[in-house]
């Protein structure tokens, strides 16, 4: 069996700007089949740590090796996009599509699935978040919990193997939270999950880190 | 986003494949400007409102638009017999209005009517992105179809953003005046408006990137050229060859 672990950050450093770094040395290592809450107060680069495994910002120091290889350039960062999939915190950010259905069927067709392939995707992943019947909602008119539902399918989609979630549940009513919280549960992916949300750290996640200070502590 | 109406009815003219009704627009728009003759551009003008109708607009829509070109055109009637020199069919002391200026009025009047009745009929009722795509699929760069269809998507976003932004204001008292203080309050509400913006674009690609976007759009629409679309061809050019008679023959 393979125990190496999937995400491994040695000495991450990150600055926005010069002179203030947001994150430094931190070190963080996760195996396949966890699921990690991260915790923080705001500003602490909990969002910037997710967006440094995906390679939308990259790492002044340190190295990252994601799914067994190092990870530097853009190129090595496209394979490390389709298997961890990053729901972001704005759903509108990543909601773009005139209607659901093309906006979750967007990660397989740029995966190379032919139309009505990614067709297929799309519905069967709209079943699985419990969003039968949307397919033709114009994404800017849903609520926010249904838009929440739409941007984890369309990651959910591209069959991700771990699941990066930047608060997942802020901002929705407890009704809202209560679905997203349970279309997550029933996920198989490992996940990495920001909230400041005790419910939701408390049912999803395997393990608790902190991160505090530039640095992740256990 | 539909530029007319929904798209719940639909008819011959509205399942035609979208390239065909691009195509067969910009067709009868270079025709109408090459025509000068109103004998030429009536027919046009028939062939448009017949689209129309077959198209199933509602008339409502329809009028408003018709009315809308019309006052902008009715400023040629009045001013295009002044300037062009002829015989005068009416005078106002030393204003003269040539006979030879209000036919060239005329023509110009029947030329923009016929051509906004075809686009009302054959891009009006199409989806605002199937357009995008129709254009990318006839060639149109990659960039410019991408800023067409983000500029249809994230208009109404801008759109409610600044809503907010101007509710926030009038939440704190703001009112309009004709003063330094309002022109600096609405140039802060549009600067903010850029920044958040250019700020949101970024977090758009970002978001595409992560979805492995690397500069193609693929969709899920296949237009195809069937049977109906090979149809309306014939009968669009069957059409337009009448007035093209009456233009040179």
């Amino acid at each position: 069996m393979d125990v190496s672990p999937i995400i491994e950050a040695q000495d991450l450093g990150f600055a926005y700007e010069e002179n203030s770094p947001v994150l430094r040395e931190l070190s963080f290592s996760m195996n396949a089949g966890e699921r990690v809450g991260l915790v923080g107060a705001n500003g602490s680069g909990k969002s910037t740590f997710l967006r440094l495994l995906v390679g939308l910002l990259k790492t002044s120091t340190g190295t990252l090796n994601l799914f067994g290889a190092p990870r530097f350039s853009e190129e090595s960062f496209v394979e490390v996009r389709k298997r961890a999939g990053l729901v972001f915190q704005n759903p509108d950010d990543q909601l773009f599509c005139p209607t659901v259905l093309d906006d979750v069927a967007f990660g397989p067709l740029n995966l190379g699935e032919n139309a009505e392939s990614a067709r297929r995707i799309a519905l069967e992943t709209l079943g699985q978040v419990g969003l039968h019947g949307f397919e033709e909602r114009i994404t800017h008119k849903l609520s926010g919990g249904e838009k929440q539902l739409v941007a984890l399918a369309s990651v959910l989609a591209m069959k991700p193997e771990v699941l990066l979630l930047d608060e997942p549940v802020a901002g929705l009513d407890a009704k809202a939270n209560l679905r997203v919280r349970s279309a997550l549960e029933q996920l198989p992916q490992s996940m990495i999950i920001i909230s400041h949300d005790e419910t939701l750290i408390e049912t999803l996640s395997t393990r608790r880190v902190f991160l505090r200070d530039g640095r992740i502590e256990n | 986003m539909i530029i007319f109406d929904n798209l719940s009815e639909t008819n011959a003219i509205r399942r035609a494949d979208p390239r065909l009704r691009v195509v067969a627009t910009a067709v009868w728009a270079i025709l109408a400007c090459l025509c000068d003759r109103p004998a030429a551009l009536v027919p046009m003008l028939v062939l448009g409102a017949a689209l129309v109708i077959l198209s199933g607009l509602p008339a409502s829509a329809i009028r408003r638009r018709m009315i809308q070109l019309n006052v902008f055109v009715a400023f040629f009637i009045l001013i295009l017999p002044l300037t062009i020199p002829g015989e005068n069919f009416f005078a106002l002391g030393s204003l003269g209005w040539s006979r030879e200026g209000l036919e060239r009025a005329l023509v110009i009047a029947l030329r923009a009517n016929s051509i906004v009745l075809a686009c009302a009929a054959l891009l009006g009722t199409m989806e605002a992105a199937h357009f995008g795509i129709a254009l990318r699929r006839l060639g149109l760069p990659k960039k410019l179809t991408h800023i067409f269809l983000f500029t249809i998507r994230y208009t109404e976003t801008v759109h409610i953003e600044y809503h907010r932004l101007r509710d926030a204001m009038k939440l704190r008292a703001f009112k309009a005046g004709c003063d330094s203080h309002t022109l600096r309050s609405i140039g802060y509400l549009i600067g903010m408006l850029l920044v958040r913006s250019a700020e949101r674009s970024e977090r758009i690609l970002e978001a595409m990137k992560c979805r492995g976007f690397t500069g193609e759009l693929y969709t899920l629409e296949e237009f195809r050229f069937g049977r109906v679309d090979f149809l309306l061809s014939i009968l669009i050019i069957a059409a337009l060859a009448v007035p093209g008679y009456l233009q040179w023959m």
